[in-house]
C-alpha cells in the first residue's frame, strides 16, 4: 500500500480571475469581486488519474476543502488529519468573518501544520493544489525530506515544482507511485512580490527547494535533456571553481544549488538562500548580511562566486540582496565568477543574464561579455545586460 | 488475400520486427562449440615451446569470459538483432539531422569486398592498388577543402577532431607558446569541444546571438587573446545556418596568433560550393561515411579524413601515403618530427572505407559533387518550407536572411503549448511508423527541437511521405494525445524509465563494470 498526502489550497487561484494577481492576503476581495474557488476543481482533476491504483492507495489529509471532500468523493480510502475541523483550527485574521466557511478558516499556517503532519505519516508522495505561496508554505514544512507534485491551480505559477496542467500532476503521482519513475531532483520554489506584482513589477526570488519526481515531460519548465544528471554537472562545475581558488583570497559564496556544489567539495556549511564567506578553503562566517559582508572584505582581495537565481537569468537582484552595490563594487567585476549549468544556461536560449541591483550605475557597468563555468575546463560566453 | 491498403502515404500498418532476444552471455551453454579449433602440429609446438609475446605479469589468470555458443545460434542471434534495427536500408532516412544519412551504393560494399583479405603488414608492392587509391583520396580531399595534404588514418569524425586538436597542440609546442583555450560554438557538434578537452585544453562556447542564430565578432574578440590556441567550428551548424561572417572569425583569431579548424563531418551542402581553405582555414576533417556515402558504422569504423595546410602537414600523424613517381609508399617522415602528432590509431586508416569513398568520389566526379550539394540544399528548402506551413512547426533565427544550408532544426514549442505533447514524444511516436527523427544535441538549446536532414538521397515522393507522417502524428497529438503519451506501441521496445539515464552513477559501459556495479 501507498501513502499520498494531499494539500489543497481552497483559496488557491481566486485574485488571479478578478484581476488581483494573487491571492495573497486578499482573499477576502477576490471573494467579493465574485471569484469562484477552483482549486478543488483542479485537485480532483489530479486525483483522478490515480483512479485505476485507487485499492493501492490510502490518502493522508485535512478534512473538507484542504483535500478531505475531493477524496471521499472519488472513493479513495482516506486518513483525515486528527483534531482538524472542516478546512482547519485556524482562521486567516485578514479573512475572518469576511468569507463564507469553510474557506474562511484556512491559511497558510494549516498548510504547515498539514504538511508536517503528512511527514510525521512518512507518506510516499505529497501532492499539494496552490500556487507560488502554497508552495512556500509547503516548502517551509518539509524541505527536502519528502518527495513532491504541485497541481496548478495558483493565479502565480513560477516554480518548477509545479507539473504543467493538473492531469500531467496526476500521471506523474502515477509514474511516481507504481515505481516506473525511480529518481527525483530538487526544483526551484520561486514566488514574486504580489505588492509589487500587483504594481506590474515583477520580482521573482527563490525560497528554497522541494524534491520532485524526474520525468522531464511532465513539470513546469521543461529541462532539457543533458549527458549528465543536474547534480553531476554542479558536482564538475565546482570541481571547477574549487580548483580555480587562490590563496589568502576571501570568496563570497552566494545563494543556490549550484554555488552549493563548492562548499560541498570544500565540506563546509552551506547557506541555500544566503551568502557565506570562505578564506583559504575555510569557513569564515554563514548567511551573512550586506553590512557584515563589507566589513568583513574591505581592502583585502575578494573574488564573488554566484550563479543565476530565480527562472529568469538574474545575476544580482533576485533573491541575493545580501549582495549590495557596495559589495559587488568592493569585490570589482573583474573578481565576479559566475557558475552554471548548461541546461540552465540552454533554457535562456541565448538571452542575455541580468543585473537589477538598486544601484543603476553599477548595473550598467556590470554589463559586458563573462566567461560562465559551466563544467570541468569549460566555460560559455556569457552577454550581461542591465535591462 | 487482403491486399495492403497503400492509399495512404502513412504506414498505419507497420510494425518493427521484435524478438525477445537475451544478450549473447546469457546464451551461452558451457561447452558448446561453434569452431573445434585444431591443436597445432607437433613440430609447431615444439618450435614455441615456453615461447609467449605475453610478459608474465600482464597474462591473465582467470578463463577468458566469452560466450560459448554454435555457429547457428550465433548467426541467429545476430540475424535477429540485425530485423530489430531502424537502419538506413528499410526506412526513408530524413530524421537524422546533421548526419547526412545517405543513400550508399552497394556496389561499392561489393568492390569494398575485394580488399578484405588485406594485411597491414603486407609489403607494400603487393598492395599497390589500395595505396593508389589512398595517395588519390588525399589528393581529392585537397581539392574539395582547398588544404594540401590530408591523413586518412583518424577512424571517426571525433578522432578527426581530435586530430585537429593534437595538430594545434603540437604547433604550439613547436612554437615554444603555452596556449591552452579552444573556442567553439553551442551549436557546433558537442566532439568540437570534447576532443580537444581530451587532448588538454580548457573549452570556451561562444554563444549565438538570439536574432541571428550565429555568435557576433564582438563576443568572439572579448575572450579570445594569448591563451587562444584555437578555434574549430562547424558552419553550417547543427541548425543549418551558415556563419557568413566566419572569415572575419578566422582573421582575428589569426591577428593574434590562434589555428582555425573547420568540422566539416557535413559538407554536404558546401561540395563545390564553399572551400574551408578559402575561407581561411588551417585544418578541416570530412567525416566519409556522411557526405562520402561509405555507411554509418555506429561508432566505426570509418574515417575522418584530416586535412592541413602546407606549413602544418609535417605535424600530421604517420604514416602518409606518398608517391615517388614509380610506386606508392608508406611514407613515415613526420615521424621524425620530435614535435609531430605521431599516431592517432593504430595501422593506415580503414582502407574499405577509404575505398568506398573513392569509388563514391569518382563515380560522380566534380560535377556530380556540386550536383549532391545543390540537390541536398535544395530538398532540405522543400522541406523547410512545407514543415513551415504546419502550424504546430516553427523556427528560429527567421529574420529573413538565414536561409538554412542542407538541414534544419525546427521547434515544436507551439504543439507543446497546445497539446501537451513534446519533441521526445514525437520521437517515439515516429518511430511506430518506421521513421527515424532527431531532437537535438543535448541540453536543448531550442525549446522543442526537431533537426531534420533530407540529403540528396530522397525523391520528392518520400519527403512528402515523412512530412504525411508528420502531419498524422501531429494530428494524434490534438486529438488522442494519449496515444503519443504512450508510444511507442509497435517498436521493439516500449517505453523505459528515463529517470536514472543521466546518473553516472548507474552506468556500466562495459559487462565488466555491469557485473561490478550489479552483481557483486
Amino acid at each position: 500500500m501507498k501513502k499520498i498526502g494531499l494539500i489543497v489550497n481552497p483559496i488557491a487561484g481566486m485574485g488571479g480571475s478578478v484581476g488581483l494577481k494573487g491571492t495573497d492576503n486578499t482573499a477576502a476581495e477576490a471573494f467579493r469581486r465574485g471569484a469562484i474557488p477552483r482549486a478543488g476543481d483542479r485537485a480532483k482533476s489530479a486525483l483522478s488519474e490515480l483512479l485505476p491504483i485507487k485499492e493501492e492507495l490510502f490518502i493522508y489529509t485535512c478534512p473538507g476543502s484542504m483535500g478531505g471532500d475531493i477524496a471521499e468523493e472519488l472513493g479513495f480510502r482516506t486518513v483525515v488529519k486528527p483534531e482538524a475541523s472542516d478546512g482547519a483550527a485556524k482562521a486567516a485574521p485578514v479573512d475572518a468573518g469576511v468569507l463564507p466557511d469553510p474557506l474562511s478558516k484556512t491559511s497558510a499556517a494549516d498548510t504547515k501544520s498539514l504538511a508536517e503532519w503528512l511527514l510525521e505519516n512518512k507518506v510516499d508522495l505529497i501532492l499539494f493544489a496552490g500556487g507560488d505561496g502554497t508552495a512556500r508554505d509547503v516548502y517551509q514544512a518539509v524541505e527536502l525530506s519528502a518527495c513532491c507534485v504541485g497541481i496548478p491551480a495558483g493565479v502565480k505559477i513560477h516554480s518548477p515544482v509545479y507539473a504543467k496542467n493538473p492531469k500531467a500532476a496526476g500521471l506523474l503521482a502515477l509514474l511516481w507511485l507504481t515505481g516506473k519513475v525511480s529518481m527525483t531532483q530538487e526544483e526551484e520554489v520561486l514566488d514574486i512580490d504580489e505588492e509589487q506584482y500587483r504594481k506590474e513589477q515583477i520580482n521573482t526570488r527563490l525560497y528554497g527547494y522541494l524534491k520532485v519526481p524526474k520525468e522531464r515531460s511532465f513539470t513546469q519548465n521543461r529541462k532539457a535533456p543533458t549527458p549528465l544528471s543536474d547534480a553531476a554537472a554542479i558536482d564538475s562545475i565546482a570541481y571547477e571553481a574549487v580548483r580555480q581558488m587562490e590563496p589568502d583570497t576571501f570568496y563570497i559564496i552566494g545563494a543556490g544549488t549550484t554555488t552549493r556544489g563548492v562548499m560541498e567539495i570544500l565540506g563546509l556549511k552551506n547557506t541555500l538562500i544566503g551568502v557565506d564567506l570562505v578564506y583559504n578553503k575555510k569557513l569564515v562566517a554563514n548567511d551573512l548580511g550586506g553590512s557584515e559582508l563589507l566589513s568583513l572584505i574591505k581592502g583585502k582581495r575578494t573574488k564573488l562566486v554566484v550563479t543565476i537565481t530565480g527562472g529568469q537569468g538574474y545575476l544580482f537582484g533576485r533573491g541575493n540582496q545580501q549582495l549590495t552595490p557596495d559589495v559587488i563594487r568592493e569585490v570589482g567585476k573583474e573578481n565576479i565568477i559566475i557558475l552554471a549549468t548548461k541546461t540552465k544556461l540552454a533554457a535562456l536560449s541565448g538571452q542575455p543574464l541580468l543585473v537589477d541591483t538598486y544601484d543603476e550605475g553599477l548595473n550598467h557597468s556590470l554589463c559586458g561579455y563573462y566567461r560562465v563555468i559551466a563544467g570541468c575546463g569549460e566555460t560559455i560566453v556569457c552577454k550581461v545586460s542591465d535591462n | 488475400m487482403k491486399r495492403i491498403d497503400r492509399s495512404s502515404k502513412v504506414r498505419t500498418g507497420f510494425h518493427q520486427a521484435k524478438w525477445d532476444e537475451p544478450i549473447i552471455y546469457e546464451l551461452s551453454t558451457p561447452g558448446e562449440r561453434g569452431i573445434l579449433v585444431g591443436q597445432p602440429e607437433k613440430a609447431i609446438a615444439e618450435e614455441v615451446k615456453g615461447v609467449s609475446a605475453i610478459p608474465a605479469g600482464m597474462a591473465r589468470n582467470t578463463k577468458l569470459n566469452l560466450p560459448e555458443m554454435s555457429q547457428s545460434r550465433v548467426l541467429r542471434h545476430y540475424s535477429r538483432l540485425a530485423q530489430q534495427t531502424l537502419g538506413a536500408d528499410v526506412n526513408i532516412e530524413i530524421g537524422q539531422g546533421t548526419c547526412t544519412v545517405k543513400y550508399s551504393p552497394k556496389v561499392n560494399d561489393q568492390l569494398a569486398n575485394l580488399i578484405r583479405e588485406y594485411h597491414p603488414l603486407q609489403d607494400e608492392s603487393t598492395v599497390q592498388g589500395i595505396l593508389q587509391i589512398f595517395h588519390e583520396t588525399d589528393k581529392y580531399m585537397c581539392e574539395i577543402s582547398g588544404m594540401d595534404r590530408f591523413s586518412l588514418q583518424p577512424s571517426g569524425g571525433s578522432q578527426g577532431i581530435m586530430t585537429m586538436a593534437s595538430v594545434i597542440r603540437a604547433y604550439f609546442k613547436d612554437k615554444g607558446e603555452d596556449r591552452d583555450e579552444i573556442i567553439t560554438t553551442i551549436y557546433s557538434h558537442p566532439s568540437d569541444a570534447a576532443a580537444p578537452a581530451v587532448a588538454g585544453f580548457k573549452i570556451i562556447y561562444l554563444q549565438p546571438d538570439p536574432k541571428t542564430g550565429v555568435p557576433d565578432l564582438e563576443q568572439l574578440k572579448a575572450v579570445s587573446g594569448p591563451r587562444t590556441a584555437g578555434y574549430i567550428v562547424a558552419n553550417p551548424e547543427d541548425t543549418g545556418v551558415y556563419n557568413s561572417h566566419v572569415k572575419e572569425f578566422v582573421d582575428h583569431i589569426h591577428s593574434i596568433g590562434g589555428l582555425c579548424a573547420y568540422d566539416q563531418a557535413n559538407a554536404n551542402g558546401l561540395l563545390g560550393v564553399t572551400r574551408a581553405r578559402d575561407a581561411g582555414f588551417d585544418m578541416c576533417f570530412f567525416n566519409l561515411h556522411k557526405t562520402f556515402s561509405t555507411p554509418h558504422g555506429c561508432g566505426g569504423p570509418a574515417c575522418g579524413a584530416t586535412g592541413v595546410q602546407k606549413d602544418l602537414v609535417k605535424y600530421l600523424p604517420a604514416p602518409l601515403v606518398g608517391f615517388d613517381g614509380k610506386k606508392y609508399f608508406l611514407d613515415y617522415e613526420t615521424v621524425s618530427n620530435p614535435c609531430a602528432v605521431g599516431k592517432v590509431r593504430e595501422w593506415y586508416g580503414v582502407a574499405p572505407v577509404v575505398l568506398k569513398a573513392y569509388c563514391w568520389i569518382r563515380s560522380l566526379g566534380p560535377n556530380g559533387l556540386y550536383q549532391v550539394a545543390k540537390t541536398a540544399v535544395l530538398n532540405n528548402n522543400y522541406m523547410f518550407k512545407k514543415l513551415m506551413e504546419l502550424p504546430e512547426v516553427s523556427a528560429y533565427y527567421e529574420d529573413g536572411n538565414n536561409q538554412r544550408v542542407e538541414q534544419a532544426r525546427y521547434s515544436l514549442e507551439k504543439l507543446t503549448k497546445e497539446t501537451g505533447i513534446g519533441t521526445l514524444d514525437i520521437q517515439r511516436r515516429m518511430m511506430d511508423f518506421g521513421m527515424h527523427y532527431w531532437t537535438s544535441h543535448h541540453p536543448f538549446y531550442l525549446p522543442e527541437p526537431m533537426t531534420l536532414e533530407p540529403t540528396e538521397t530522397p525523391s520528392k515522393k518520400d519527403i512528402d511521405e515523412y512530412i504525411e507522417t508528420l502531419k498524422y502524428v501531429f494530428k494524434e497529438a490534438h486529438e488522442n494525445p494519449e496515444t503519443i503519451k504512450t508510444a511507442p506501441h509497435r517498436s521493439v521496445t516500449h517505453q523505459v524509465d528515463e529517470s536514472g539515464m543521466d546518473d553516472q552513477a548507474t552506468w556500466a559501459l562495459s559487462w565488466k563494470t555491469y557485473l561490478k556495479k550489479y552483481t557483486e
